[in-house]
């Protein structure tokens, strides 16, 4: 970076600056406030009894025994809540063709996968609604399931939805150039591979929690609930409970972790609505774990066929490829189902130079738990099938994996830039973040160490990945399409009589520090310490109108409205104290607290004594000074539908050939979010994005059997990374701020999970070389590693 | 979820427990540690009519000498274990293995008595305790009975236990110096259960005899592979032949498959930890 | 209905009488009985580690221990942790070192990291790792966490070479011991 010291430079800016949250005390204090934490008088529970079969008929149901049990308040069956719903459809218009049946709460007729609710049962305690569960008799008639992804589209395969001629949700293709005929010709190597991608979901250690109140004598509706979009959901619910959007107020505390799982349209929390407005009494329904597995959405679950061609200096002239993804029965709402599969084509390839490009995606119905976005929506499959085939035809052709990338890496001095498939770059530094992972690593060293350990019997690999991340998306993204999710946020910030801010603003916190990072914006800014900052988020009642936090979005945006506010409140606080002070607005500044002249920095007025005078005091005012001590501001991307960030990652593993077993060594990221704003917080959410990505690529896997049955809905056997196995993370960054903002930030929250599964397969892939073997499926479990390497044996 | 309703009954004696158990009036289900018994509680897998809780019965908790034993009380918990002097001093395969059992929290609370009446065919402790040649004294209103490790453990989550019987202590012969002892297991995250795992105990090695080589996590419960024993004892570790004779032999035993390893993948790592365990037999005593 | 139990224990210091059912487990009673929602409910099996806290000076599971056991107990839980030195030093630098995002496995990773300490256990990164791994943590990605541990770890250890150099001056004050140490 060149030019003058940007303001946020300078040494005592708030924005750079490793600040402690000062919402951390409270939470290691147990002071927190989880929805599972509220008591409210007159509560009850729900507990649901859920469908054991993937796809059945529901023949009759019979719930007088569980009526009969001691302390149920009440035994809701389909049309009991699916009457007091409007159905919602999960599609949206930019997704040309795309279809799901209507949804309602409750299944009725038919269940679709095993999880589904049928039977909602209220009681005066969790444990009792469960007693009563068990006492439910429902009669079924097992339907066929239909579960793998590849045979869910063909002709005869039993149909999920006898009102659609077949299993297919949607069908994209995406053509630039024509690939068939650049992988012609003598000098060009092709190559070609399948990959699987293991369903996985988010786990968050708080389940997904809702109490909702209802008060009948003015129809309103409080929804507490643990979620990252309290203004989307307050529109799913004003419109599907179709009470008054004002009507529907939704509360999100602590929320305890999300990662993309705590944003849809659940069956559950809608009818624990309807519940509590049926009964006008407040209605608790925590999940329990087996329910997040079985019911909380899941994601990945993709089968890839790619191909790459490159010529013999290594560039990459064609890349085509296919993906087959399963999206459970029915397309999550409001955000659709098709996202997971519409980013892969989107963003495969999307750091090199690739003129030639081809993508076909289908995305199909089955009777598993459905799927949708979860952290880094089709991120890791995206960058692990481009850089797998990069570096196996590296490999092929002799080149170095670094240098393959280098050759076709779009030139960091190249931008703007679109794509094959048609987005919009800008501002990224793929060749000096890469050349900055070198350093870091000791590139060369480890590559010489590899030789040596090999001959010594030790099989350790290095794998790399070159990313770009989806952040700060603008309308382009569900707005566009109908979606009731909002691309804009807004932030209002107040000056109150003791010269603190309150800033409340419309993007939330789940743990990433969103809170913090807003609070050294708005202090920075405006000119007060942090401490006389207090911040309120995720509260429809409270706060401006807005989208939330999702997509890497709450810096970049939220932090831009914060900005925005910030600076209006001050050049009104500056008007009211030249007003004062008897002299122009353009010679004071704010610092710390305190209105100073800028010509000598002198200080002339304390902010708590100017709100004393403009609160308590206004008849010191002139009368034609009317102070405004509030602004509100609002900000939304319009230069690009998104601002894509670019790392660069690599990991060091090491194959332990007799097991199967995978142990990293060591992981190395380095990131251009552009500002960072927090390099605390944003380390720490790369490290736990790339925990989740080596979760995601050694470990974690929702295992169903044929009969759609889910294997392994609990903890001790879906395996979560523990800190045992987990390496220490390093973290560098590059900052290249983007200029569709003031702050220039981009999002950090999905890097990680994107780019990490990338870079342990090419590690682990790079470790099996010289055994001429490779695995092409994830997660690299250690009996999917023995097959690869004993494919007679086992 | 939730745990189903039960009743519930906290004895301060073994006596008082034993009668307990022995009524024909309601089905006891005694409690130890519960880290096994309270999830399938929670999971409502398990639904007791009655929990009998044997937290109370201080005198099921002790660890002493006998002669050439250890004796160890049935609600011992796996943290007094590791921190037993005599334990460190007299069974070396104890101090092992236990660190890879579950975490410490679970070891707070976690008895030895529990594990070995639950018969978890995941679980070290019945493997241990058949490779150290262990006996299992269990306790009912009218009568003793000691039997060994080989003949307590029958199948999955099966056990020698009648349903009036408790079991009462553990008895481990002291390790001597020229005892071997080995263990070996492959946990996908520390403290999980094993992919596969072994215990192994020598009264000597170069030549080796009266080896026990007990996998756990590969059948239905914790399994002595025999022929490998067989095919061990007598010879040196370095007898590369003997070894592959004893590894071959385990293509014999009774493998089940579980979503993560088919039976040919739990044969495989059957054959790696037994050759890793061996390779790593341990000094007996300190 | 089913069968209520009385039980007495000490919990953060204060006595407390209750009526129990035999199935509510401790950190239920906790919670929705006392009001002390600072642990937290994860998994109800014991694998996810959030519910840990102190029962005698001993760190277990909350879900893993039904209410009636507690009876006679001195149960410790996250809202009192910082009245010791260790809880409070780790309290800390769980803030400084932000081992920390959404919170909710906080209490149980402050007891799996207070046991650490109290046990004696060193700045090896490997076994605070290891000594931890039965507390899941979906957001940091542990890292931040065993810098926080480890820091107390060295922290302590400075002290104890300060202290040996100063006679006369001792260190004081660590409670939540365990039991019979």
């Amino acid at each position: 970076m060149s030019g003058p010291l940007h303001k946020f430079d300078r040494p005592n800016s708030y924005i750079g600056r490793s600040v402690v949250r000062p919402d951390a005390k409270r939470l290691v204090e147990g002071q927190g406030n989880y929805v599972d934490d509220l008591q409210l008088p007159r509560m009850v529970h729900a507990a649901f009894v859920r469908s054991p079969y993937a796809h059945a008929k529901i023949i009759s149901i019979d719930t007088s025994n569980a009526k009969s049990v001691t302390g149920v308040v009440a035994v809701f069956v389909g049309n009991d809540i699916n009457s007091q719903v409007k159905p919602w459809t999960a599609t949206l218009t930019h997704l040309k063709g795309m279809r799901s049946p209507p949804q309602l709460p409750l299944a009725d007729a038919v269940a679709r996968w095993q999880g589904e609710p049928i039977v909602m049962v209220v009681a005066q305690s969790r444990a009792i609604a469960e007693d009563a569960c068990e006492l439910v008799e429902i009669e079924f008639e097992p339907l066929e399931p239909v579960c793998n992804t590849e045979i869910a589209a063909q002709r005869g395969t039993p149909l999920i939805h006898p009102e659609l001629d077949s299993n297919v949700a949607w069908e994209r293709e995406v053509v630039a150039g024509d690939a068939d005929t650049a992988m012609q010709g003598s000098d060009i190597t092709t190559l070609e591979r399948t990959f699987h991608f293991g369903r996985h979901t988010g786990v968050t250690l708080e389940s997904r929690s809702v109490v909702t109140e209802f008060n009948k004598s003015d129809d309103t509706l409080v929804f507490h609930y643990s979620g990252q979009a309290p203004h989307m959901m307050q529109a799913v619910l004003s419109k599907h409970l179709q009470l008054p959007e004002e009507n529907v107020r939704v509360v999100a505390r602590d929320v305890g972790g999300s990662f993309g799982i705590k944003i849809h349209t659940y069956g559950d929390e809608i009818a624990t609505a309807v519940a509590a407005r049926l009964l006008c009494r407040p209605v608790k329904f925590i999940a329990d774990r087996l329910e997040s597995f079985s019911s909380d959405i899941h994601a990945r679950e993709h089968r890839v066929h790619g191909k790459i061609a490159v010529n013999k200096n290594g560039e990459i002239v064609a890349l085509t490829f296919d993906d087959v993804t399963g999206i459970g029965p029915y397309s999550m709402y409001p955000r659709t189902s098709a996202i997971e599969c519409n980013q892969i084509l989107n963003l495969t390839g999307a750091p090199y130079k690739i003129e030639n490009y081809y993508a076909k995606g289908t995305v199909v119905f089955q009777n598993k738990n459905m799927m949708c976005q979860y952290r880094a929506v089709g991120h890791p499959v995206a960058m692990a099938v481009c850089d797998s085939l990069i570096e196996d035809v590296a490999h092929e052709i002799n080149m170095d994996v670094v240098d393959i990338r280098r050759r076709n890496l779009i030139a960091d001095d190249a931008y703007p830039v679109t794509s094959a498939t048609g987005m919009k770059f800008n501002e990224l530094s793929h060749h000096q973040s890469l050349d900055s992972l070198i350093a870091m690593m000791n590139y060369d060293q480890l590559r010489n160490d590899q030789k040596s350990d090999r001959a010594a019997g030790i099989y350790r690999g290095i794998g790399l990945v070159s990313m770009v991340e989806v952040t700060n998306p603008s309308p382009m993204f569900y707005g566009v399409g109908g979606a009731p999710i909002a691309a804009q946020d807004g932030a209002s910030i107040r000056l109150d009589a003791a010269g603190a801010l309150h800033v409340s603003c419309s993007v939330t916190e789940q743990g990433q520090g969103t809170n913090t990072i807003l609070a050294q914006i708005a202090a920075e800014v405006f000119g007060v310490d942090i401490d006389r900052v207090k911040v309120t988020t995720g509260d429809t009642a409270n706060v401006p109108y807005g989208g939330g936090t999702w997509a890497s979005r709450g810096a970049g945006i939220g932090g831009e409205s914060v900005l925005l506010a910030a600076k209006a409140l001050k050049d009104q606080v500056l008007d009211v104290a030249a007003s004062i002070l008897q002299t122009s607005a353009d010679s004071l500044d704010i610092d710390a607290g305190t209105v100073i002249n800028i010509a000598d920095g002198a200080e002339r007025m304390d902010l708590g004594e100017l709100g004393k005078i403009v609160y308590y005091r206004a008849n010191e005012l002139p009368p034609d000074i009317k102070p405004e001590l509030i602004a509100t501001r609002h900000y939304r991307v319009t230069d690009y539908p998104f601002v894509f960030t670019n790392s660069a990652m690599a990991a060091h593993v090491e194959v332990d050939v007799e097991t199967g077993f995978v142990k990293v060594l060591d992981f190395w990221v380095v990131e251009d979010c552009g500002r960072v704003i927090n390099p605390k917080l944003v380390d720490e959410q790369i490290r736990g994005g790339v925990v989740q990505g080596i979760g995601g690529a050694l470990y974690e896997e929702c295992l169903y059997d044929d009969d759609g049955q889910l294997l392994n809905a609990t903890m001790a056997d879906y395996l979560v990374p523990m800190a045992a196995e987990m390496p220490d993370i390093h973290i560098l960054h590059v900052e290249t701020p983007t200029t569709t903002s003031n702050l220039g930030a981009k999002g950090a929250g999905e890097a990680g999970t994107g780019g990490a599964p990338a870079a342990i397969l090419n590690a682990v892939n790079d470790a099996l070389r010289p055994l001429d073997t490779a695995i092409h499926q994830m997660p690299m479990t250690p009996e999917r590693i023995l097959k690869a390497l004993y494919p007679d044996k086992l | 979820m939730k745990a189903p309703d039960f009743q519930y009954q906290c004895p301060r004696t073994l006596n008082d427990a034993l009668v307990q158990l022995s009524s024909d009036d309601v089905e006891c289900q005694p409690l130890a540690g519960g880290q096994s018994l309270m999830p399938m509680m929670n999971l409502r897998l398990a639904q007791p009519e009655m929990l009998l809780d044997l937290n109370n019965i201080a005198e099921l908790s002790f660890i002493r000498e006998a002669g050439s034993h250890i004796e160890i009380g049935a609600m011992v918990r796996y943290a007094t274990l590791l921190e037993s002097k005599l334990i460190h001093h007299h069974i070396p395969l104890f101090v092992q293995a236990l660190p890879h059992i579950a975490h410490a929290a679970i070891r707070n609370r976690g008895t030895i008595g529990g594990s070995v009446a639950l018969a978890d065919p995941a679980a070290e402790m019945p493997a241990l305790l058949k490779a150290l040649d262990a006996t299992i004294e269990v306790v009912s209103k009218s009568s003793t009975r000691t039997i060994s490790a080989d003949d307590f453990f029958l199948g999955t989550y099966e056990t020698a236990l009648r349903s009036d019987e408790l079991v009462h202590s553990i008895k481990v012969p002291v390790a001597i110096s020229e005892h071997r002892y080995g263990f070996y297991e492959l946990a996908r995250r520390h403290g999980d259960y094993a992919l596969a795992g072994v215990a192994i105990g020598a009264h000597s090695v170069e030549p080796y005899t009266n080896l026990r080589i007990v996998f756990f996590s590969i059948s239905d419960c914790a399994v002595r592979a025999v022929e490998a024993e067989d095919a061990l004892n007598g010879k040196l570790s370095n007898d590369s032949t003997a070894l592959g004779n004893a590894l071959e032999t385990l293509s014999k035993l009774n493998y089940y498959e579980d979503a993560n390893a088919s039976s040919a993948t739990k044969n495989h790592l059957a054959r790696v930890v037994m050759q890793r365990a061996l390779s790593k037999l341990s000094t007996a005593v300190s | 209905m089913s069968q209520k139990t009385n039980i007495a224990l000490s919990v953060n210091g204060e006595q407390v009488q209750a009526s129990v059912p035999a199935r509510l487990n401790l950190v239920d009673f906790l919670r929705d009985h006392l009001g002390l929602t600072g642990s937290h409910v994860g998994c109800e099996q014991g694998a996810c580690g959030a519910c840990t806290l102190s029962v005698d000076g001993v760190m277990v599971r909350g879900c893993l221990m039904l209410a009636v056991q507690a009876d006679g107990a001195n149960i410790i839980t996250v809202e009192a942790f910082g009245e010791s030195v260790t809880g409070e030093q780790l309290q800390q630098s769980f803030v400084e070192h932000n081992a920390l995002q959404c919170g909710f496995c906080t209490p149980g990773m402050l007891a799996s990291g207070i046991d650490y300490i109290e046990s004696g256990g060193s700045t090896d990164r490997t076994h605070i790792r290891k000594h931890i791994s039965g507390n899941y943590c979906r957001c940091t990605g542990y890292q931040s966490i065993v810098d926080a541990i480890a820091s107390v770890v060295e922290g302590r250890n400075s002290l104890a070479v300060e202290t040996k150099q100063t006679p006369g001056a001792e260190e004081s004050g660590t409670s939540n011991k365990r039991a019979g140490e």
